[in-house]
């Protein structure tokens, strides 16, 4: 698809159809490095089901996921593999930073953490909290579909007027 | 077996100028010595009983001041006498070494990794005395108490990627 798709009433439908269908069965790769990670069980877990929401494969795969969730502290020795993770993974793509330690580093202002996975990496949705509540992740969820729903083919066109 | 409260003096004795502060507290023997006679001590604690090495740390008195700025604290236990020992073993600044207990205990071995690698402290006679778990490209001991807090800069090394499909729609919600 190049830069310059007009839109019209045929890719809007389309464009409605395929949104629909990414939003609603956005398959995470669980990135739980720490105490966020016990909360990411705990949404995948029975009483707040992440699978309700389409999320229904977990896969621990990158190349069969589209939703990379990071939670938990990233240190300088992890940075590459989630780098490298997330370069794994095909497109469309999108990334929740879960927690206070993913998103700026949290309490963790040390040599040792990175102050905010955004710095290297696109992020998405910010999920706060320490640990966020299980609802507090879902609401990122839903933010993230919504957000997903108002994408369009032009999104996904090669970015050259940069 | 040396009762707790007369372990001191005997063991001064035996190595004259090594300990320098001891005490006593319940189960529980405190001992303060010279780094370069630490190993004696260890050892000779060992033949008392006090067969197992809880832990093997270090700490740098950079500000709390002291004998010296670095000591390497090993704890010991006892279990046949159920009792602690704790050695605390002094290291002058210019040059912190001292002689590794891996030949007393096989788990001081990743500890005095450790040692070395958040404070500098050489063990001589480690077989393998490289970093534990900070990356090896990193400088420095990040420990050590004239250390920036925040880092010299490892946490800002890393190619940043770019989101590669432009998102014209903004993602406003």
């Amino acid at each position: 698809m190049t830069g310059d798709i007009r839109t019209n009433a045929l890719t809007t439908t389309l464009e409605a159809a395929v949104n629909w269908g990414r939003k609603n069965s956005l398959w995470p790769m669980p990135f739980g490095t720490a105490c966020c990670g016990i909360e990411l069980m705990a949404l995948l877990a029975a009483r707040t089901d992440l699978a309700r929401f389409g999320a229904e494969a977990i896969r621990f795969s990158p190349r069969q996921s589209d939703l990379l969730i990071v939670a938990g502290r990233i240190s300088i020795k992890m940075m590459p593999v989630l780098q490298r993770i997330y370069e794994q993974m095909p497109e469309p793509k999108w990334v929740i930073s879960m927690g206070a330690c993913a998103s700026s580093g949290g309490v963790f202002d040390t040599y040792s953490v990175i102050q905010g996975v955004d710095q290297f990496i696109p992020v998405d949705i910010y999920v706060p909290g320490c640990p966020p509540r299980p609802e507090g992740v879902l609401d990122g969820l839903l933010k993230l579909q919504r957000l997903v729903g108002k994408e369009s083919f032009s999104d996904y066109a090669p970015a050259v007027e940069r | 077996m040396t009762p707790l409260d007369s372990l001191a003096p005997s063991l001064g004795a035996r190595f004259s100028g090594a300990i320098l502060e001891s005490s006593v507290k319940g189960r529980e023997i405190a001992l303060a010595v010279r780094g370069d006679r630490a190993i004696d001590i260890l050892a000779a604690l060992k033949e008392e009983g006090f067969n197992f090495l809880a832990d093997l740390t270090a700490v740098d008195n950079l500000y709390l001041g002291g004998t010296e700025r670095f000591a390497v604290v090993y704890h010991l236990l006892s279990h046949s006498r159920v009792e602690r020992a704790v050695v605390k073993a002094f290291l002058p600044e210019e040059r912190p070494s001292i002689a590794s207990a891996v030949p007393l205990w096989g788990t001081a071995d990743w500890q005095e990794r450790e040692a070395f690698d958040l404070y500098g402290i050489t063990f001589e006679g480690h077989p393998n005395l490289v970093r534990l778990m900070n990356p090896d490209y990193i400088e420095g001991h990040p420990l050590r108490k004239d250390y920036p807090r925040q880092g010299v800069g490892e946490r800002r090394h890393f190619p940043v990627i770019e989101r590669r499909i432009g998102t014209k729609s903004g993602g406003r919600l």
